[in-house]
């Protein structure tokens, strides 16, 4: 199973670049011409991410660095403890929708520290997998298109890495133990 | 929402920092987050800059078109506001397969585009639309099919199977997005309610 699905991930991307202009060449598009156009709008829009992003960063690290993160996780740890998680990875509930870097270190060091083929190192890595940054996805998506008002949309992200967190803890006793 | 977790970082950052004595921190944490936050970005332009353009020639050749009407009663489900033709459609099926295929890279300007779509959709320019939260809900919660980043690691650090968690990081994934989905829905149903 996963080496057919190495495989196909590892051509995806060369065969869309090959098959895309060619599909286009025999449609008669001005292939160049188009890939320009379309590329002078990736510019623009990563330059006005910045501001978005950088204000994100400097909030998320000042968070961090302060050890107000760490505080935050020590007062929860109870609470996860009486539902029977594993305390070492509850640092990852908080880490993974604010960084996506700071998780993946994170995930990096209790792999290290407990074993791939711990219990740990298996929920760990499904955590990493299963969910994802929310904050840098509504930063990136939302600061790209101008929207001020998230409306929503930051609830839902965190409710379903949560749901995600929970899930993998569960599934992974389910299969591994 | 966003803009009380932002103040609560900083604050909280500075309040922890100063009752630690341990204040000279945020100021070089500051200008590290700062300077990421650009770094990042940079990153993001090569990749922008050629998605976009492979993306144009798609869109050129009529493919984006004929995806979304391979996709449509999917996307009709999940964004019911949006024409059956949009351009949008298009794009939100890139978005999703390339998450699906775990291509990140590819994932983000097309994700983009799509919501670039969706905005000249949206009456009110400065608040997320519906189908924009949708869209978000389905990218946060992040359907994968291959954890390959997790996979490296582990077979870094040996691990007898190290493609085991494909099969775990497949269900959680298709729980949290099935839950995104529905919670998404009924906030969705809640704002169409109170009339705003």
């Amino acid at each position: 199973m996963y080496s057919i699905v190495s495989i196909i991930s590892a051509w995806a991307i060369p065969v869309m670049i090959v098959f895309i202009p060619l599909f286009a060449a025999y449609r008669k598009v001005p292939v160049y011409e188009s890939f320009v156009d379309g590329a002078k709008e990736g510019f623009d829009t990563a330059i006005k991410i910045i501001p978005h992003l950088v204000g994100m960063m400097v909030a998320i690290s000042v968070f961090r660095a302060s050890g107000a993160m760490d505080m935050l996780i020590g007062w929860m740890r109870p609470f996860f403890e009486s539902m029977g998680i594993p305390t070492e990875v509850l640092p990852l509930a908080i880490l993974r929708p604010i960084t996506g870097a700071g998780s993946l270190a994170f995930t990096t060091d209790l792999i290290q520290q407990f074993g791939p083929d711990s219990m740990i190192g298996r929920i760990a890595s499904t955590v990493q997998g299963s969910t994802d940054t929310t904050l840098y996805v509504i930063t990136v998506y939302f600061g790209a298109i101008g929207i001020r008002k998230a409306g929503y949309a930051l609830k839902v992200g965190l409710i379903s890495d949560l749901v995600g967190f929970i899930a993998s803890i569960f599934i992974c006793y389910l299969v591994f133990a | 929402m966003v803009n009380w977790i932002w103040l609560f970082f900083i604050v909280a950052g500075f309040v922890v920092a100063a009752a630690t004595g341990n204040v000279e921190a945020v100021t070089q944490a500051a200008f590290d987050g700062a300077k990421s936050g650009v770094t990042v970005c940079f990153g993001l332009i090569s990749i922008l800059v050629f998605w976009l353009g492979m993306m144009r020639i798609a869109e050129d050749a009529g493919l984006l078109s004929k995806l979304a009407v391979l996709l449509r009663p999917l996307v009709r489900f999940l964004f019911p506001g949006v024409p059956k033709n949009h351009p949008a459609i298009g794009y939100i099926m890139s978005n999703m397969s390339a998450n699906i295929l775990g291509l990140g890279n590819a994932a983000t300007p097309m994700g983009i585009k799509a919501m670039q779509e969706l905005q000249k959709l949206n009456a009110n320019k400065e608040t997320a639309s519906p189908a924009m939260c949708t869209l978000l809900a389905l990218n946060t919660s992040s359907i994968t099919l291959i954890p390959t980043t997790l996979i490296a690691i582990r077979m870094n650090y040996n691990s007898v199977n190290p493609a085991e968690i494909v099969g775990t990081t497949l269900i959680a994934t298709a729980i949290s997005t099935a839950a995104a989905i529905l919670v998404d829905r009924w906030y969705r149903k809640r704002s169409s309610l109170s009339g705003s």
